[in-house]
């Protein structure tokens, strides 16, 4: 077991993601993500990796790509403005079914917007992190030590399902220190046996590519696609549950809300009201069970983000009109204070919308 | 579990270059050497170039919830700005460290505890410019005992990078000098 260290969430991504057996790094700075490129770049070299700054995020992106068709662990990360630069290239690997890790370090939008915390990529990781018909599988880690975990994790899953895999974070994680404990780095890692990499004349070659002009042959693999995003629904949903199992009041937030909604319900269950807070871990695939589950007793349920209300529509889907479902939400870098989700959950309880 | 339960939430706020990420961070580090739950939150935007800076240090026995301090128990000002700033989001009792050789002014809430300390002057006088940072942790130290003196001197040790390690000293000087202020 690793010593308990204080870092911040960017540096414990980097770190955790070199323990997890990742070999390259390609990026382009942006705040507030900054420090884990910095930390890729001090670190990578001393376990043999290449971390390399490219000249644009559309071009570390297709260096992802390159490296992930080879056979690497290989990540990149960002922040909203390049995560949207990376789309194209994230649906490319959808396409070629390439796994990789890709980080998004979340700060307000549209356009430029803020540098300040935000959730308001939500939509975009979950409904279309590029064109064309795919899913990526999401993270959502709510502490340091998450980030740690589930970076560490998301390279396993990637792999597994040959997918890309985003860890969707934001600037207060980022920038945060709190303790964490690294995991011990892998010492073996899985055979990729469909890897271009190179075999003398060994085997049929292999090919790596998301370009198929017959209409029949593109049908039948997004079919397929979709075969194992219904496996990965059924297997890598993850939610924490924090007093939901007598609650009236069901808040759901995911990261960095998350921790402010656990404060307010904490002061709720104070005041005497049954608050319960459901924490999406994946944002796709959804946690959609046990908020039907929570939708059985609930009387109603409050979606707590930093944007103008995105999971909310998931929520909904998953409770299906059986209960109200509200919003509060904060956006542009400002932070919900625990006591205005309170006022929210008071409001609720008496009845109200 | 340590023998400190008192949760801070503490504010510590000035100029860029006056030391306060650091100061924090060694406030972190001492819960994290006591095995305590610890956040530790810079202020990150573009204000920092030569503007105020500010960071926020939460020390508790409980999981923390949002590392963004809104209702400071403790409040480092080594500035005006930062004082008239972060004055008003203090809970009445509150403990304000005020580093009086910065800032002219006192402060207007009579439901606060204030302790002036001219922290920059008395840094200077004993030959450690650039610690009046660590003074005003040294005398947090004395007025809250968040912890013992060897977590505290541990903490410093943690934080002094490698490379200046003859600082180690002279931060245990100013802390010091900060107990006895």
């Amino acid at each position: 077991m690793s010593e308990k260290v204080l870092m911040k969430g960017n540096e414990a991504l980097a770190e955790s993601a070199m323990r997890a057996g990742c070999r390259f790094f390609f990026g382009y700075p942006i705040t507030p993500q900054t420090e884990l490129a910095a930390y890729m770049s001090k670190n990578m070299h001393k376990v043999g990796g290449v971390y390399l700054q490219a000249e644009s995020e559309i071009s570390a992106i297709n260096m992802v790509y390159g490296a992930s068709a080879a056979g690497a662990r290989v990540m990149t990360s960002s922040s909203s403005p390049g995560i949207s630069l990376k789309s194209e290239g994230i649906s490319y690997m959808a396409g070629a079914d390439l796994p990789g890790v890709i980080v998004n370090v979340q700060r307000g939008g549209p356009g430029l917007g803020s540098i300040q915390p935000s959730q308001s990529d939500y939509w975009q990781a979950t409904r279309a992190m590029g064109h064309g018909d795919f899913h990526v599988i999401v993270y959502a880690p709510s502490t340091v030590q998450e980030m740690a975990d589930y970076i560490y994790e998301a390279f396993d899953v990637a792999d597994k399902y040959r997918t890309p895999v985003m860890i969707l974070a934001d600037g207060m994680l980022g920038q945060m220190m709190e303790p964490v404990v690294l995991p011990e780095p892998k010492t073996s890692l899985p055979e990729k046996p469909w890897a271009c990499d190179g075999h003398k004349n060994a085997r049929e070659h292999n090919i790596a590519n998301s370009l198929y002009l017959t209409a029949e042959d593109l049908n039948r693999l997004n079919f397929e696609r979709f075969e194992r995003y219904e496996t990965i629904k059924q297997n890598e949903q993850r939610a924490d549950l924090y007093l939901v199992d007598d609650a009236d009041i069901v808040l759901v937030a995911f990261g960095a809300s998350a921790r402010i909604a656990k404060s307010a319900v904490n002061a709720a269950r104070a005041i005497g009201i049954k608050a319960g807070l459901i924490r999406p871990i994946t944002l796709w695939p959804f946690p959609c069970d046990c908020i039907k589950q929570a939708s059985l007793h609930a009387k109603a349920f409050l979606c707590v983000e930093m944007n103008m209300g995105q999971m909310v529509d998931d929520v909904r889907l998953c409770v299906a009109g059986s209960k109200p479902v509200s919003f509060f939400g904060r956006t542009g870098g400002v932070i919900p204070a625990p006591l205005e989700v309170l006022d929210c959950i008071k409001s609720l309880n008496e009845g109200g919308r | 579990m340590s023998e400190f339960h008192e949760e801070l939430r503490i504010v510590l706020a000035g100029f860029g270059g006056q030391g306060l990420l650091f100061a924090g961070k060694v406030l972190a580090y001492t819960g994290l050497i006591d095995d305590r739950e610890v956040s530790w939150l810079p202020s990150y935007g573009p204000e920092m170039r030569g503007g105020t800076a500010n960071c926020n240090v939460s020390l508790s026995d409980e999981a923390i919830g949002s590392p963004l301090v809104l209702d400071p128990n403790v409040l480092i000002a080594m500035n005006q700005p930062s004082l008239e700033k972060f004055e008003p989001m203090c809970v009445p009792g509150a403990l304000l460290l005020v580093d009086s050789s910065m800032v002219p002014v006192k402060v207007g809430r009579t439901d606060v505890e204030v302790c002036y300390v001219p922290a920059t002057k008395l840094a200077e006088d004993a030959g450690l410019k650039g610690l009046a940072n660590i003074v005003l942790v040294g005398k947090l130290f004395a007025m809250k005992g968040f912890c013992s003196w060897d977590t505290l001197e541990a903490a410093i040790k943690k934080c002094v990078p490698a490379k200046k390690v003859e600082m180690v000293q002279k931060n245990l000087d100013a802390l010091m000098l900060g107990v006895s202020a």
